[in-house]
C-alpha cells in the first residue's frame, strides 16, 4: 500500500501514535437518557443498540452483583425501587443540605448525615456516591460503542449542562476515569448542540440554544459566524426539568385522590404513570394514570388544561432566565434569528408556545431535541483529536469569589467570562500580627456567603507578623478550558504560596477517588475480557471475508464435499460470532482453518505455478511475501 | 495592518526582544507565539494588550479589526488545537489563550479600555477605585436619576430613563475619545468615572425592569 507522506504544520505534530490512540466519541450523559455519537469528516451518527434504539436510560438498578444499566433497569423501578437509582444527575456535586433543599422532589435514600462531602445513595445493602452510580452509566455507554464500532473506545468529549457549578462539573470527569474514559473536553450542552445545529444548517448570526432536560434548564445566546461558536452569555437552573413536571402531575392526583404520603415503592410507580402521561399529554387532550397506593388501585385524569396551570409557573421560571441572558449580552429578542430546542421536555407544547411568544418566533424544531447534543459532543471530540477549523469560545456561568471580612463575597472572575481565563486580585489582613488566612472559595451571584454555593476553603499560613494591612496576598483564581477552577494564593513579601485545584466540598477527596478506583480495577478483568471478545469478533468476520473472496476467484480448486465441509464451519463461526463465547469463537475459527486448509494449500500451489513461469527466483520470493503479508 | 500601523508596532518597546526557545534552545523573538526552529508554542510573556493583539495603541480602535484579530490568534491557540500534545504545550497553550482572552475583554469595552490607558500612562483610573466622586455635577444628576428611578411606575416611564442614561453613556465615549486624542489624562479620568456611573445605573434599570414586569 502506498501512502502519500504528510507533513504537519511546525508545531501541529501530533504526539506519536496518536493515530493508534483509537477513536474519540461523544458522550450526553443526560438525567433521563444518555446518548454516544461519532463523527467522521464532520458526519456525526448517533451508536443505537441492536434495536436501533440510541437513547440509553440514565437508569441503574442494584439488582444483582453487576449492576444492570438502561431499559433492562428501567423494568426494573417497579418491581424493586429501592435497588434502581434514576436521575442521579440532579446529584452530581450535591451535599446532603443540597438534597434536603429538594427534599420530596427525589426518590432516593440518603445515606448517613454527613455534613461534608458529596451526598451518598443506600441501594440495598450498598452506599453509593452519584459519581459511581454515573461511572455505571457511561460504562454501559462505553460498552455500546464498543459493541457498534468493533473497537475500543477510551477517549470522549462528555457534555453537562452549562449552569452546572465547579462541583458538579468536578464530579462528572471523576465519574468518566472511573469508567476507564479520559476526557478529552467538557463541553456545555447548549454549545455542543449549537455546533451540530449550526455545522448542518450552515447558520450564521445570533442563535439562543433552549434546553430543557429531565433535570437541568440551560439556557445559552450565541453568535455563529465562519466556524466560530462564541458564547454570549449563559443561564439556567441546574434544578428545574421535566422530572418536575411529573412531580406536579404525581402531587396533583395524590391530592385529588386524597391520599398521604406514599411509601418508596409507591412513590415510583406513581412517577412513572406521571410521566406517561405528561407524554401522553402531548398530543392528547386528556390523560389517565392507574396506581396503587397500598394496595389500592387509585385512577385519575389529569386534562391538558389542568396539566398546563401546573406546570405554568415552571415554564415562566425558564423564560426569567431568557430574559437575563438576554440583557447579560445587550441583546433583544428580536435579534436572535433563530431559537435551537433542545432535550426531551421541549416536546411539551406550552414549553413552546411559551418560548415561541418570548422570542416572537416559532423555535427550530427540525432537529431531534434528544441527539443534538451528543452529535455536538462527537463533532467536537472529532476536531480536537483529528483537527478542524471550528472554534469554540465558551463562558463560566457563575461568578467565582471568596469570603471577606463579614461573610461578604467579592467576586474575582464575573459570570459569562471567556474560559479559559486567570484573574489575580490582592487581599490584606485585617488583625496586627495574623499569620494565617482562610480562603473560603464560593460561586454565585449573591453579595453573602450563605446564599452562594460554597466550593472549597484552604488555608495560607505562615504569613510573617505584620501590621493589619500590610500583608499582601494575591489570589489567583483560574479556570480552564474545560470550566474547572484551580486557586492560588502568594503571600507578596514574603513569597508564601499555597495552591488547591478545586476539589469542592461536595466533591470527592483523593482517597475516596482513589478506593473507587481501585474497585473499579475489579471491573477492569471484564472490560478486557469484552475487549478480546470484540477482537475476536473482528478477526473472524476478516477471516470470512478473505475466505469468501477466494472462493470467488479459485472456487474451482476444490472438491464439492470439501466445498460442504467449508461452508458447515463458516456457518459456525458465523453463530458463534452472533455469541458472546469468545472460546467458542477462536474454535470455531480453528475448526475453519483445518476444514479450508486443503482448499489454501491448492490455492498456494497454483500461484506458485503461475509465479514460476518465466521469473527469477527473487521476483518468486518476493511476491510470495506480498501473499503472505495480505 | 496600515503601513503606519505597522511602524508603531515595530517600534513598541518588546517588538525586537530575543530569548531562548524553551524546547530547542533556538533564539525566538518574544512576541512569537510558535518558534521557528523546532515549531514549539511559546508562552505568552510580557506583552502590552494592543501589541498582544497586533492592533495600534490608542483609544479610538476599530473594534471590526479588533475582533477580526483576536479570533485569528484564537484559532491557532485555543487550548482545544493542543488536545493531543504534550502536558507542557498544553499548558502554555491555556496560558496563551488567558492571555488573549484577557486583552480582548479589556480592549473591546470603552470603559475598560480607558482605564486600561489610564494605567498604562502611570495615572491610577478613578474607575478602578471606589473613591468617592468628587465631582459636584454627577452627584446632582446622580441623585436626581436615582430618585426618578426609584418613582417611576410604568415600564414605559422606565424605558425613557433608560434611553436618557444610554445617549449620556454614548455621549461619553465621544468625550472620552477627544480627552485621550488631546493627551488631557484629567478629562479622560473624569469622563471614565461618570461612564463608571451610567453603566450602574443601567444595570439597576434592568434590576427594576425586571420586578416591575413581574408585578404585571
Amino acid at each position: 500500500m502506498s501512502t502519500l507522506l504528510q507533513i504537519h504544520e511546525p508545531g501541529e505534530t501530533p504526539a506519536p501514535h496518536e493515530a493508534e490512540r483509537g477513536i474519540a466519541i461523544g458522550i450526553d450523559l443526560g438525567t433521563t437518557n444518555s446518548v454516544a455519537a461519532i463523527a467522521e469528516q464532520g458526519k456525526p451518527e448517533i451508536l443505537r443498540d441492536d434495536h436501533g434504539d440510541g437513547l440509553l436510560p440514565s437508569i441503574v438498578a442494584y439488582t444483582g452483583a453487576e449492576p444492570i444499566v438502561g431499559r433492562a433497569a428501567a423494568e426494573e423501578q417497579t418491581r424493586h425501587p429501592e435497588l434502581v437509582v434514576a436521575s442521579v444527575k440532579r446529584l452530581m456535586g450535591r451535599g446532603a443540605a443540597d438534597i434536603k433543599a429538594l427534599s420530596g422532589t427525589v426518590p432516593y435514600e440518603i445515606h448517613g448525615d454527613q455534613q461534608v462531602g458529596m451526598v451518598r445513595l443506600k441501594v440495598g445493602n450498598r452506599v453509593l456516591s452519584p459519581v459511581e452510580v454515573s461511572a455505571d452509566i457511561l460504562r454501559a455507554i462505553k460498552a455500546r460503542a464498543e459493541a457498534t464500532l468493533g473497537q475500543p473506545v477510551e477517549r470522549a468529549v462528555v457534555t453537562v449542562p452549562a449552569y452546572f457549578d465547579d462541583a458538579a462539573r468536578a464530579a462528572t470527569k471523576d465519574a468518566a476515569k472511573l469508567a476507564g474514559i479520559e476526557v478529552l473536553r467538557l463541553v456545555n450542552e447548549p454549545t455542543a448542540a449549537a455546533l451540530a445545529y449550526g455545522l448542518d444548517h450552515g447558520a450564521e448570526g445570533l442563535y439562543a440554544v433552549y434546553d430543557l432536560g429531565g433535570g437541568t434548564f440551560d439556557i445559552s445566546l450565541l453568535r455563529l459566524q465562519q466556524g466560530v461558536f462564541q458564547v454570549l452569555s449563559t443561564g439556567g437552573d441546574a434544578a428545574l426539568g421535566g422530572d418536575d413536571f411529573d412531580h406536579a402531575i404525581a402531587e396533583f392526583v395524590l391530592r385529588e385522590a386524597g391520599v398521604q404520603a406514599p411509601s418508596l415503592i409507591d412513590a415510583k410507580t406513581l412517577l412513572v404513570a406521571a410521566r406517561s402521561a405528561k407524554e401522553a399529554l402531548t398530543a392528547a387532550p386528556k390523560a389517565e394514570l392507574t396506581f396503587h397506593i397500598n394496595g389500592k388501585e387509585i385512577r385519575q385524569s389529569v386534562d391538558l388544561a389542568k396539566f398546563e396551570s401546573l406546570i405554568e409557573p415552571m415554564v415562566a421560571r425558564t423564560l426569567r432566565a431568557c430574559r437575563q441572558v438576554l440583557e447579560d449580552a445587550e441583546v433583544t429578542a428580536p435579534e436572535v434569528k433563530g431559537v435551537v430546542l433542545v432535550g426531551g421536555s421541549t416536546r411539551v407544547p406550552l414549553v413552546r408556545r411559551m418560548v415561541a411568544k418570548f422570542f416572537g418566533r416559532a423555535p427550530l424544531s427540525d432537529i431531534n431535541p434528544d441527539e443534538v447534543v451528543a452529535a455536538g459532543a462527537a463533532l467536537q471530540a472529532e476536531a480536537l483529536t483529528r483537527g478542524g477549523d471550528t472554534l469554540l469560545l465558551d463562558v463560566i456561568p457563575l461568578s467565582l469569589g471568596i469570603e471577606t471580612v463579614g461573610g461578604i463575597v467579592e467576586k474575582v472572575i464575573d459570570r459569562n467570562t471567556v474560559i479559559p481565563v486567570a484573574k489575580a486580585q490582592e487581599f490584606t489582613t485585617y488583625q496586627d500580627g495574623q499569620t494565617g488566612m482562610q480562603i473560603h472559595i464560593v460561586q454565585g451571584e449573591r453579595e453573602t456567603v450563605d446564599a452562594c454555593r460554597s466550593l472549597g476553603r484552604f488555608e495560607l499560613t505562615g504569613i510573617p507578623p505584620m501590621a493589619a494591612g500590610a500583608a499582601r496576598i494575591r489570589i489567583t483564581f483560574a479556570v480552564d478550558a474545560d470550566g474547572l477552577l484551580t486557586v492560588s494564593a502568594q503571600e507578596k513579601t514574603t513569597g508564601v504560596k499555597a495552591e488547591i485545584a478545586v476539589k469542592p466540598s461536595y466533591g470527592l477527596d483523593e482517597d475516596e477517588m482513589a478506593d473507587m478506583l481501585r474497585d473499579s480495577l475489579t471491573h477492569a478483568r471484564e472490560d478486557m475480557e469484552r475487549r478480546l471478545l470484540i477482537e475476536a469478533r473482528v478477526e473472524a468476520e476478516r477471516m470470512l471475508l478473505a475466505l469468501d473472496a477466494a472462493l470467488k476467484s479459485d472456487g474451482d480448486l476444490i472438491r464439492p464435499s470439501e466445498r460442504a465441509g467449508i461452508d458447515a464451519a463458516s456457518g459456525k463461526v458465523r453463530a458463534a460470532m452472533a455469541g458472546e463465547d469468545r472460546d467458542r469463537i477462536g474454535a470455531a475459527v480453528e475448526a475453519l482453518e483445518k476444514a479450508s486448509h486443503p482448499f489454501a494449500q491448492a490455492r498456494m500451489d497454483r500461484a506458485m505455478e503461475s509465479a514460476l513461469k518465466g521469473h527469477s527466483l527473487d521476483e518468486v520470493e518476493a511476491s510470495m511475501a506480498t501473499d503472505r503479508a495480505e | 495592518m496600515s503601513q503606519s500601523e505597522n511602524e508603531r508596532f515595530n517600534q513598541s518597546p518588546e517588538a525586537g526582544a530575543v530569548a531562548p526557545c524553551w524546547s530547542c534552545k533556538q533564539p525566538v523573538a518574544a512576541r512569537a507565539l510558535f518558534c521557528h526552529s523546532c515549531g514549539a508554542v511559546q508562552a505568552p510573556g510580557q506583552l502590552d494588550h494592543f501589541a498582544r493583539l497586533g492592533v495600534a495603541p490608542g483609544f479610538d480602535l476599530d473594534l471590526d479589526r479588533l475582533e477580526k484579530q483576536y479570533l485569528g490568534f484564537q484559532r491557532a491557540m485555543h487550548p482545544d488545537r493542543f488536545v493531543t500534545k504534550t502536558a507542557k504545550e498544553r499548558a502554555i497553550a491555556e496560558q496563551q489563550a488567558v492571555s488573549m482572552n484577557e486583552a480582548y475583554e479589556t480592549l473591546k469595552d470603552p470603559l475598560r479600555r480607558a482605564a486600561y490607558l489610564l494605567e498604562r500612562a502611570g495615572t491610577t483610573a478613578a474607575v478602578d477605585k471606589d473613591q468617592t466622586v468628587h465631582d459636584p455635577e454627577l452627584l446632582m444628576e446622580a441623585m436626581e436619576a436615582r430618585e426618578q428611578l426609584s418613582e417611576v411606575a410604568t415600564i414605559d416611564d422606565l424605558e425613557k430613563l433608560q434611553v436618557e442614561a444610554g445617549a449620556k453613556a454614548i455621549d461619553l465615549i465621544s468625550q472620552l475619545s477627544k480627552a485621550f486624542a488631546a493627551d488631557d489624562l484629567d478629562a479622560a479620568n473624569r469622563a471614565a468615572t461618570r461612564m463608571k456611573y451610567w453603566r450602574k445605573f443601567l444595570e439597576e434599570s434592568r434590576a427594576r425592569r425586571a420586578a416591575l414586569e413581574d408585578a404585571l
